[in-house]
């Protein structure tokens, strides 16, 4: 009884927590002139505020307690009832929390680095509507209203990228990644089709209750799965669909933190991990998963290592560990690839933000060649930078070598080669992390003396996120150690819940016993070595520079394989093609034909008959005498 | 005419002379070209109807169509009071009736 009141209680925090940023979107939208420059502060007070009910519901939801609600009927159609409504358990929580806590870490670091923008005010809110979008995502307690968020944050990601619109390609690129995420909602759009067709609705009860009826690896299964996870290549970055996340970088580099590292992109994850029962359900699409994670984690992870550019080398990066995110899920290690999202999102956004506070330092220069020996001028860009590359390296006892080091053990467990695969994937990421690092910080200035002299320590509200990123980033592991360090896993103990359902179903991969763990270590952080050696005997013994035009298969890789040109060749320009010829076919000829003479008929017929308006009264009255005549007379004939 | 009058009942003297009422008021309206006159017009074709009416109310015996009457006569007064007002201030600015001038409202 008392957990009962305790959880009526809760349902108005909880319906709070999204308003405040549209709250915050309207204002800072409709009275942003006004507002000025504290705009960005009102801004981020919503989204501070939004945290604090979130941590308040962590606080006082009660352990395997989920708290489950609709607020009004939304759509009713015959047997379908829709109802709009919220999820509150473990899963959306940690969702809630990272959402808004770093989302609040990222408004504050925006008002440092969009200072001198026009378009400060617009940009909050902008960044405002995106954390009300995510938030719906995260919450929704059906298909439908996760379905709402993951168009909103994509159309927030589209005016995000494109958000200083007068640059052409920043255009196009914003347009790309809109466009290519359309692809993956159509699926998973047809999904949710043949949720409600099949099993009877679209919130994640039903779906359940429905879904465990079918046996498993039935086609119906499988088919709703696999278009889910369409939808979660498209948003989360994955092979085919991952070309417009780097091309993504055009937005400002606050937007790349929040929207293309820390959030939006693990929306994919956080998707199937939702969804954990029918991907259980459907082994085929498990290994679907499994693989295209897989493949896209080393296969980005190879074209990063050539990359100059310091945001793109961080873009890559991303896609990189979204595979390793997604491996983890089909390999059915939920929890891990969950953890892996919340370490991720603190490290990938702290390296974004020093990226950007480079950036800020450097007056806009992104390329690594004209940089280098930054650590003497910028010391707190430095340091932090420094400890998210050494937690994204996986080098104990930074936060990503607790998640990543799970993601290896689970997958050394189900499937070696994939072990080895991953293995080498996270081998690479050390290696181009750490070539990042030693171009960006280590050796001597590269740039132009008048860069040089304006290289400065970013203000304290770029600091500040920085300091508390890096903070997290060397504590959040701890949340949840290995077997052989600490006995409780506090982080799968508390999603444990969500997963109850899908972990009898996969099957169970036996606990790797505490030698192999050991052993497993090892050979991660010894990898993790030599990649930091021979990054360090490339960039800063031989000091080589990445060269303007690199030869034979570097070319290939600096050019990411040629893959945008191939999207190009064999789908961009055909549909072009088609589309012009469609436009003088069909438009020109058809549909234009149409309507010019439907105009010009009532034009002439218009012309013709206005000849009658004489002005002559005596000529109406005649007409009129005529007209009752002639309807007498059809009277007295008919 | 005589036929109508001997083979059938008194009640078609007031339908002939209704008639010829009407037509004497659609032909005026019709000719005519000065617009007080056209207004009598009209009155005579409404007050012709009227006459029709209350003959058909005594011959069927139920006041229906007296009531009628009364509701035509009140239109009528009010159509009388706009329209002599249209022409009083057509005749202030164009110092005229003739409705033929009145033709600057053309295509």
């Amino acid at each position: 009884m008392d957990n009962f009141i305790n959880l009526t209680q809760l349902i108005t925090p909880a319906s709070l927590i999204p308003l405040f940023p549209l709250l915050g979107f309207f204002i800072t939208a409709l009275f942003g002139k006004q507002l000025k420059h504290f705009s960005g502060w009102f801004a981020s007070a919503m989204i501070l505020l939004s945290f604090g009910l979130a941590l308040h519901l962590f606080l006082n939801l009660p352990a395997n307690q989920s708290l489950n609600f609709n607020l009004f009927n939304w759509i009713k159609w015959g047997n379908i009832n829709l109802a709009f409504g919220f999820l509150i358990d473990p899963l959306s929580l940690v969702m809630l929390l990272v959402v808004t806590g770093i989302g609040f870490l990222i408004h504050l670091y925006s008002i440092g680095y969009m200072h001198h923008d026009e378009g400060f005010s617009r940009f909050f809110s902008y960044l405002n509507l995106f954390i009300f979008f995510m938030l719906l995502l995260v919450m929704g307690n059906s298909y439908l209203i996760m379905f709402i968020g993951w168009e909103g944050v994509g159309l927030c990601s589209y005016l995000l990228i494109g958000f200083w619109f007068k640059n052409d390609s920043y255009n196009d690129a914003a347009k790309k990644a809109f466009i290519m995420n359309r692809v993956g909602d159509l699926g998973f759009l047809i999904g949710m089709f043949f949720m409600l067709f099949y099993l009877g609705g679209l919130d994640f009860e039903t779906v359940n209750a429905n879904a465990i009826n079918y046996p498993a690896g039935s086609s119906l299964l499988v088919a709703i799965t696999l278009l889910l996870f369409v939808g979660a290549m498209g948003k989360s970055a994955q092979i085919p669909l991952y070309t417009w996340l780097p091309d993504a970088m055009a937005g400002p580099t606050p937007v790349s933190a929040l929207i293309h590292a820390a959030t939006m992109v693990t929306a994919g994850i956080y998707m199937i991990a939702r969804s954990n029962l029918i991907f259980a359900l459907a082994p085929f699409t498990m290994e679907v998963v499994m693989w295209v994670g897989v493949i896209t984690s080393i296969f980005a992870a190879i074209i990063g290592i050539k990359q100059t550019d310091i945001k793109k080398v961080l873009a890559y990066s991303t896609v990189s560990q979204l595979g390793l995110m997604f491996a983890a899920l089909g390999i059915g290690a939920f929890e891990s690839g969950m953890f892996h999202v919340v370490t991720h999102a603190f490290f990938k956004a702290l390296l974004f933000l020093g990226a950007g506070s480079v950036i800020h330092a450097m007056g806009g220069e992104q390329d690594m060649r004209y940089m280098g020996g930054l650590g003497k001028y910028i010391r707190i860009t430095w340091l932090t930078f420094l400890i998210g590359t050494l937690a994204i390296s996986g080098i104990f006892p930074f936060a990503g070598f607790f998640s990543k080091d799970e993601i290896l053990a689970a997958s050394f467990g189900a499937n070696k080669t994939v072990w080895i695969l991953l293995s080498i994937s996270s081998m690479m990421t050390v290696f181009y992390m750490f070539r990042l690092f030693f171009l960006t910080f280590s050796k001597s200035f590269r740039g132009t003396e008048e860069q040089k002299h304006h290289l400065h320590e970013s203000p304290w509200t770029m600091t500040l996120p920085l300091i508390v990123l890096a903070i997290f980033s060397v504590g959040a592991g701890f949340l949840g150690m290995p077997a052989v360090m600490s006995s409780t896993h506090y982080f799968s103990q508390y999603l444990a819940p969500v997963f109850e359902g899908s972990k009898s179903l996969i099957t169970e991969h036996h606990h790797a016993d505490h030698g192999t763990e050991l052993m497993l270590i090892g050979i991660a952080l010894s990898a993790a070595a030599i990649s930091i050696g021979l990054a360090w005997s490339f960039y800063v013994s031989k000091n080589q520079i990445p060269e303007d035009e690199p030869q034979g298969l570097s070319k290939w890789v600096a050019n990411k394989f040629y893959i945008d040109e191939l999207y190009n060749t064999i789908i961009v320009k055909p549909i072009m093609v088609i589309s012009d010829i469609l436009f003088v076919l069909v438009d020109k000829l058809v549909v234009d034909l149409i309507v010019m003479a439907a105009a010009w008929i009532v034009g002439f017929t218009g012309r013709t008959l206005r000849l009658v308006q004489t002005g002559n009264t005596g000529f109406y009255i005649f007409a009129m005498v005529i007209g009752m005549m002639v309807l007498m007379f059809i009277q007295l004939v008919y | 005419m005589n036929e109508l009058v001997e083979h059938g009942n008194p009640q078609n003297w007031y339908l002939v002379l209704s008639t010829i009422l009407f037509s004497i008021g659609v032909m005026g309206v019709l000719f005519r070209r000065n617009g007080l006159i056209i207004l009598m017009c009209v009155e005579l074709m409404l007050n012709s109807v009227n006459l029709l009416l209350v003959s058909f109310s005594a011959y069927s015996g139920n006041t229906e169509g007296q009531v009628f009457v009364f509701f035509i006569m009140v239109v009528a007064a009010a159509e009388v009071a706009v329209g002599l007002a249209l022409l009083v201030s057509i005749y202030r600015n164009l110092a005229s009736t003739d409705i033929n001038i009145l033709s600057k409202l053309k295509w």
